[in-house]
């Protein structure tokens, strides 16, 4: 039986039919799924812009999730060298993905943000209340932590100054130490912070910060590392080759 | 066809008599892990009970076409496909946990138990009775998981599931999260300790002295 079952022919036979009836599935998988995928990422990302806005309740179901968002957040794009809004580069355009080229990215310099190059142009989202005014400004903001890139949205009040929110949704930190970005109770504590003091970024992540001095968020305990990360992420993210230019000509009032 | 007898050892012999983990110590790598969190754990034991408990009845079913030249390969080209297409699903039903297990389900494919089910028993078995092989030891390993899941999110959070237990110092309560079992490392200490005890009650799982 063996001797059958080894016969060249029937072996190349066999591994063939395998692969191709694995490689159906597989794909099969794949594209049947990937309609389901791309509206949960696209879930996910307007979740975590509500909950930026100050917008999101919990137990909120999808749908009531997408209507809100349509009817209170617009997204925008930003040039980041000049500060004013621009017209989206591409219909589907991803800053993430336009970091990575080098016509659409510009290198980053004198800062220890963690990534080498930052896109030309920078989504936005203005979140506006029933009348229509703009209330608050969400940043997408990235920097390394510890251990990995982390991904956040940064809300910012009309004013342009005043922090409203910092919500991180990717990251990779030790949890209970450098995961605690993502607890509600520290997450708390920026609100309210500024950014600025004399034109110059203020905002410090430091040890037994005071939570009256409205320039400094006190830093997670355990966490340096991770505490630093965030720090340079907010300093490179509103400075001025982030949306510093942006934040101070205020584009969203016009 | 095996008697009833028969189909009860397989399916529920793997839990304490002869546990994929605490027996075999097969499979530490994921339930060191993702362990941290009892929510991540159970999907981690779903997904791995189904992937086990197919491939080995996909394999048994083509077993006698295999050739043994490459049926190292064969298997895990079956079990690879699965794997993605758990990966594919719990993408498209389950965004936050997949986003929370992240490169762990694509490591299934790794798992020693997987493998070694398939080898040590599909690979002589008839299809109902491996299926059958494949979810038992897919329980043996979700029962480790899903202790080790509870003790550490219990003792390392406050929390079961996300709910509160007992309320943490930094939100306003009383018990100071333990830092130690929020790390992955913890869980050796944990398996040592169920090893220990499951051999304490099944003394005949106790290695001879050399």
């Amino acid at each position: 039986m063996s001797a059958k079952k080894e016969s060249l022919g029937k072996t190349v036979g066999i591994v063939v039919a395998v692969c191709l009836v694995c490689s159906i599935v597989v794909s099969g998988a794949a594209v049947g799924l990937r309609e389901l995928q791309q509206t949960n990422a696209k879930l996910d990302k307007q979740t975590n812009i509500l909950v930026a806005a100050g917008l999101y309740e919990t137990g909120m179901s999808n749908d009531t999730i997408e209507a809100k968002f349509e009817e209170f957040v617009v997204p925008r794009y930003v040039d980041l060298d000049s500060g004013e809004f621009t017209e989206a580069p591409s219909p589907d355009y991803d800053m993430y993905k336009a970091a990575k080229v080098t016509e659409t990215s510009t290198p980053v310099t004198n800062s220890n943000v963690g990534f080498q190059r930052r896109p030309n142009v920078a989504s936005v989202y203005l979140v506006r209340d029933e009348a229509g005014k703009v209330t608050r400004v969400v940043l997408p903001v990235h920097g390394s932590g510890l251990w990995d890139l982390m991904y956040g949205f940064l809300a910012v009040d009309a004013d342009g100054k005043t922090v409203k929110e910092l919500i991180y949704y990717q990251q990779k930190e030790t949890p209970g130490l450098g995961g605690e970005v993502q607890n509600p109770a520290w997450q708390e504590k920026w609100d309210g912070k500024k950014l600025y003091e004399n034109g110059e970024v203020a905002i410090k992540v430091k040890k037994n910060a005071n939570p009256d001095n409205p320039h400094s968020v006190d830093a997670l305990s355990g966490a340096t590392l991770t505490s630093n990360g965030v720090q340079n992420t907010i300093q490179y993210w509103v400075g001025e080759q982030g949306f510093g230019p942006f934040l101070k000509k205020q584009a969203w009032r016009s | 066809m095996a008697d009833t007898k028969e189909m009860k050892k397989v399916l529920f012999g793997p839990i304490l008599d002869n546990n994929p983990i605490a027996l075999q110590v097969l499979g530490i790598c994921s339930a060191l892990a993702i362990t941290t969190k009892l929510e991540t754990a159970l999907v981690m034991s779903l997904a791995l009970t189904s992937v086990v408990a197919f491939s080995n009845l996909f394999i048994s079913a083509i077993r006698n076409q295999i050739p043994s030249s490459v049926r190292i390969i064969i298997q895990m080209t079956i079990i690879a496909s699965l794997v993605i297409v758990v990966d594919q699903i719990l993408k498209a039903y389950s965004y936050e946990i997949s986003k929370q297990l992240s490169v762990f389900v694509g490591l299934i494919i790794t798992n020693c138990i997987v493998m070694g089910r398939a080898e040590a028993y599909a690979m002589k078995s008839p299809p109902l009775m491996s299926f059958l092989d494949g979810i038992g030891n897919g329980l043996g390993y979700s029962f480790i998981l899903i202790c080790i899941g509870t003790v550490k999110e219990l003792f390392g959070f406050g929390t079961i599931l996300g709910f509160e237990i007992l309320p943490l110092v930094q939100n306003g309560g009383w018990y100071q999260g333990n830092g130690l079992l929020i790390l992955p490392f913890s869980s050796f200490f944990l398996i040592g300790g169920m090893v220990w005890i499951i051999r304490t009650f099944r003394p005949e799982q106790v290695e001879p002295k050399e």
